[in-house]
């Protein structure tokens, strides 16, 4: 058995408001989200001692973050690379970081605005997304520009390989839809149906406009990892972190641009992390209450729902419909709403999500939900924790 | 041709017999020169025998498409296809004899819905300013 099992838990979730190219600042989004935890946790921010982040560019460093909160004690700082893959890997490092003694209560963030990704990242040139460029040469010559591309090309095959269909992956998008109608942070709270994404404009073909996450959103997620025995004493009950798992996958590549080159497409990093975090925890898909799964499209949560062995491979189109993944479902997932409905920050929101719904606090709750897996992106460098209540 | 307006790629010693070969209409993979498996996109090292020598290898140009989009619309909040009418179809094709290898690139005397995955295709060659030609695939 794994010594992380169960050792360290979430102890506070802090987060901003979720606003549309507001123009707020990265960096005191950081800050808002990490009092925010702090304060939830029922700490103070003295007494933070490690720090973690993801990151693909410069939304705030743990420099800044220690500067402006006047910290005197940082033993610990990690960040990890990945983008949305990351989210999960930064509960994870801080886990290692508590569970060994380096650091006490070490925070992990993640700030999102417009101009730190996507357009923004042209600003960067410094940053692993603009050095992704390289294999760029190789694609934006004919058009193949932007990240809808690439879950674009896996969705085709997925659908060539196994008759997925436009219709199956509307299922997933009214879901997400309906649990952001009853999330009041949620910005898009209108209910769509499966005729609403069919008539929606094809982006880039075969997804759809009801395909695609929030994406000029802003604002930032926090939250505290201590050990168990601390988080007892706190002011919330301890999500305890029953597994933790990263991978870079079979194929490594540089981030999602040389995924259709890999041999696989319609396969994920996950399905390499999956018999890893279900054997550190000690249970299987099951086992499992409430998943919250990576959306940026909602072909990725598909591939989710496949590669952690929710269904069969192939069969994740069908295991959307019919309701099995709405509250009341089977396996109810994304119940905030997800990056499809709620906000897009990066893997973060489905973190805090998961503590949401082992508190009994989310606003879609699953009744008695007593373990929670949450994924973060897919593909390229990826990770997933499965939480537990206390 | 210096109204192009589409994006072109940055040339550097690493990819220059790539673009060099589209130039005398050769499509040139990288290939391991110890144990002779080629790769796209160029790579420093061969992921089987971690050899550092690499030659760049003619391949016929054949293949088969084995996925495409149809970019049609610009995605919100990302860059656009600057220079593309929308909407185009970019296709990823498996080339022929060479393990598996696939190369991103746009599909041309054939109409989008026209357009089907294990179509065989073939190379053909784009000069789109005097120092870059382009590998595009029509049907074989
Ligand atoms: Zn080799």
């Amino acid at each position: 058995m794994s010594a992380l099992r169960n050792a360290c838990s979430i102890a506070g979730i802090g987060q901003t408001d979720y606003l549309v190219d507001s123009g707020r600042d990265p960096l005191l989004l950081a800050l808002e989200a990490i009092g925010s935890a702090v304060d939830d946790a029922g700490l103070r921010p003295s007494d933070i001692d490690g720090i973690v982040t993801s990151s693909i560019d410069a939304s705030g460093s743990e420099q800044f973050i220690a500067s402006n909160l006047g910290l005197s004690n940082v033993s610990y700082t990690s960040e990890v690379t990945g983008l949305g893959g990351a989210a999960c890997a930064t509960v994870a490092h801080a886990a290692m970081a508590v569970a060994s003694g380096m650091a006490n209560h070490v925070v992990c963030f993640r700030a999102f605005t417009p101009f730190d990704f996507m357009q923004g990242a042209k600003h960067n040139q410094s940053t692993l997304w603009a050095k992704a460029s390289g294999v760029g040469e190789f694609l934006r010559p004919f058009g193949w520009s932007a990240m809808i591309d690439t879950f674009a090309m896996g969705c085709r095959r997925h659908m060539h390989e196994y008759g997925t269909t436009s219709a199956q992956l509307g299922a997933i998008a009214v879901a997400a839809r309906k649990h952001a109608a009853m999330n009041p942070r949620a910005i898009r709270r209108d209910p769509i149906t499966i005729d609403d994404h069919q008539n929606s404009a094809f982006v880039t073909q075969p997804l759809r406009e009801l395909d695609c996450l929030i994406s000029a959103n802003d604002g930032a997620c926090a939250m505290i990892v201590t050990t168990t025995e601390r988080a007892k004493d706190l002011k919330r009950p301890p999500a305890r972190i029953m597994a933790a798992a990263q991978s870079l996958g079979s194929h490594p590549g540089l981030l999602w641009e040389l995924s259709p080159f890999k041999p696989t497409i319609t396969e994920s990093e996950a399905a390499h992390i999956a018999p890893r975090l279900y054997r550190m925890a000690g249970l299987g898909p099951q086992d499992i209450d409430v998943a919250q799964l990576y959306d940026c499209y909602t072909y990725t949560q598909l591939l989710l729902l496949e590669d952690y062995g929710f269904c069969e491979k192939g069969e994740g189109g069908s295991f959307a419909e019919d309701g099995r993944i709405e509250i009341g479902g089977e396996l109810p997932v994304n119940t905030h709403g997800g990056h499809l409905g709620e906000a897009y920050i990066h893997g973060f929101t489905h973190i805090l999500e998961g503590v949401k719904q082992l508190r009994g606090t989310s606003t879609a709750q699953v009744q008695g939900a007593e373990t929670t897996l949450v994924a973060s992106a897919v593909p390229g460098p990826t990770s997933a924790l499965i939480l537990g209540k206390q | 041709m210096t109204d192009y307006a589409r994006p072109l790629p940055k040339i550097t010693s690493e990819t220059m017999p790539f673009w060099e070969g589209c130039k005398s209409h050769e499509l040139r993979i990288q290939r391991c020169a110890s144990c002779a498996r080629f790769r796209f996109p160029p790579q420093k090292m061969c992921r089987h025998c971690n050899s550092l020598e690499a030659n760049w290898d003619s391949v016929s140009g054949e293949g088969t498409v084995y996925s495409f989009t149809v970019p049609s619309q610009p995605s919100p909040g990302e860059l656009a296809a600057r220079g593309f009418d929308y909407p185009f179809a970019v296709v990823l094709v498996e080339l022929d004899g060479t393990g598996g290898v696939r190369i991103a690139s746009n599909i041309v005397e054939c109409s989008i819905e026209d357009i089907e995955i294990g179509m065989p295709v073939e190379v053909t060659f784009e000069r789109v300013t005097d120092e870059v030609v382009l590998p595009k695939f029509r049907p074989a």
